[in-house]
């Protein structure tokens, strides 16, 4: 089986230097059990720290589907578009 | 750059070019804003166009040698699939062939050439660039949009929303609520290079002839998806799509799941051996007549994906966008016509949706989204007892044939129950009806 990395290295990025992606509040993932945010992200943005006792956004192989921003059960991510011209840039679509 | 323009659309994607194509030769100063490096760059599809809408605004494009298409698609196969079996059903047919009647083509090649046809008829198309709010005046009306350029404000005196599915700009502007997880699902899907002669061989089609495979059951752990595996010219198509709420209690992820489908015995021999090229997510409005907004209001009108317009079963998502965008076109260059961009004006357009298949079909369809949602056997139960019920006819084990008719009533009305069988095909016929 191939990982996640090697799918999104077939993909084209145009990584932006500002994340387009953030937690709202930090607090909120600590008491969140399931942490559906790291199964249902098909980039696998979401990855908890259980060091740090955080989520840690991989904001770069972002595909921009939206899911997290209505998925996430207390809508504690903050969405935008990344930037005019960043973010995945499709060869096929 | 404070412009004025008669017309802004948002997105260049199936819908907001067909709305320029039309606006610009009537000759509206048309804008297109697309967040994208190119139009296409950020759109993504399962995989096939139909023909007859697009030909509405060019004519006989398929003979243009420089139109991307594909595959010609003439075998159209549906697929009710377990975790170990397939049963199929399929059409193919010449007659599809010349001219044809839904082609495979990749939506970044396709909506690249589609944009330049606009261009050809004088439509401004603005690149990088991201629309972030929507401009209005003291009564309400729509004047103009917000680009994330420096001094972005653009104002026109129509604006057209073609910009997508998940739409932050417009639930932050108002216009439309935001999605719920149970209205969209979630896909993904790999690119996979074999070669063309590869392809050609492996699907066992004519040369520049394609197949399409719909294949709906059980994802791994009883996911209920739908599945497809699209033939481009020299590449595969493969994608799983399932209900964001069902991928929110799944235990399993996108990319693991993908990987586990493509082990599948019907898929495997296919793209086996063949190197994926790119891999893509995206959501699909599978919510239905009852999840649509407002398609018009004071200065502007909604079109595509971002209205949810969306037909599951027949795998009508761009052809519903294309449809919209070209009746928002229409509308647009009536409004000029009269000068009256009211909300009254604009109705106009609600009223060709509603005379078109568009809205006839999603109409139609109105219950079927519940249908699939509400009952779980149509994607696990069912493909499994269909699947048994095969193995059962088709194995010579010395069991006489009505010893296994038998067995397989038995299976069904321990699986399913036969007065649920009854109920769900009388729900499903109420449906689709």
């Amino acid at each position: 089986m191939s990982k996640i990395e090697d799918k999104l290295y077939t993909t084209r990025f145009k990584v932006d230097k500002f994340t387009h992606l953030k937690i709202a509040d930090g607090s909120i993932c600590l008491k969140c059990e399931a942490k559906p945010c790291t199964i249902f992200c098909p980039a696998a943005v979401y990855v908890w720290d259980e060091e740090e006792n955080h989520i840690r956004i991989v904001y770069e192989g972002c595909l921009e589907c939206g899911s997290c921003r209505i998925g996430c059960p207390y809508t504690n991510i903050t969405w935008n578009f990344p930037r005019g011209g960043f973010g995945v840039q499709y060869k096929y679509g | 750059m404070e412009e004025t323009f008669d017309l802004i659309i948002v997105g260049a994607g199936p819908a907001g070019i067909s709305a320029a194509i039309v606006a610009a030769r009537a000759g509206l100063k048309t804008i297109v804003f697309e967040r994208g490096e190119f139009p296409g760059s950020k759109n993504v599809f399962g995989g096939v166009v139909y023909v007859n809408e697009i030909a509405k605004l060019i004519p006989e494009f398929w003979k243009d040698k420089t139109a991307p298409i594909e595959r010609i698609i003439t075998d159209s196969r549906i697929v009710f699939a377990n975790d170990h079996g397939a049963l199929q059903v399929g059409y193919k047919t010449d007659r599809f062939a010349d001219p044809p009647n839904v082609v495979s083509v990749h939506r970044a090649k396709w909506d690249r050439w589609y944009a330049k046809k606009a261009q050809e008829v004088g439509a401004l198309i603005v690149t990088n660039t991201v629309v972030e709010d929507v401009l209005r005046d003291q009564t309400g009306k729509v004047i103009g949009v917000r680009t994330g350029r420096p001094d972005g404000d653009v104002l026109a005196k129509l604006t057209i929303f073609c910009d997508g599915v998940q739409s932050p700009l417009l639930v932050r502007a108002g216009i439309r609520k935001e999605v719920l997880p149970e209205h969209v699902a979630l896909s993904v899907k790999e690119t996979i290079l074999l070669g063309e002669e590869e392809v050609t061989k492996r699907f066992g089609t004519k040369p520049g002839e394609g197949v399409t495979f719909e294949i709906l059951g059980s994802l791994a752990d009883k996911m209920d998806g739908v599945s497809i595996m699209y033939t481009n010219r020299e590449t595969v198509s493969i994608g799983i799509g399932a209900n964001l709420r069902q991928w929110m209690d799944s235990k399993v992820t996108p990319y693991d799941m993908i990987d586990k489908y493509k082990e599948h015995p019907l898929i495997k021999p296919f793209v086996e051996g063949g190197q994926t090229k790119e891999y893509v997510a995206h959501w699909l409005p599978e919510g239905g007549y009852d999840t649509m907004p407002k398609i018009y209001g004071n200065g502007y009108m909604l079109a595509g994906d971002t209205s949810m317009l969306f037909n599951a079963l027949h795998r009508e998502g761009t052809n519903l966008a294309q449809a919209t965008g070209r009746m928002a076109g229409e509308t647009a260059v009536a409004a000029f016509k009269y000068n009256d961009m009211s909300e009254e004006f604009l109705k106009m357009y609600d009223n060709l949706t509603k005379a078109s298949f568009v809205m006839k079909d999603m109409k139609k369809y109105r219950g079927f989204g519940h249908l699939l949602f509400d009952n779980k056997m149509i994607f696990s139960t069912l493909p499994e007892a269909v699947g048994d019920m095969c193995e059962e006819m088709l194995a010579v084990d010395g069991k006489s044939k009505k010893e296994k008719q038998k067995i397989i009533v038995r299976n069904i009305r321990k699986k399913v129950g036969l007065l649920k069988l009854l109920g769900l095909a009388w729900r499903g016929w109420r449906a689709v009806r």
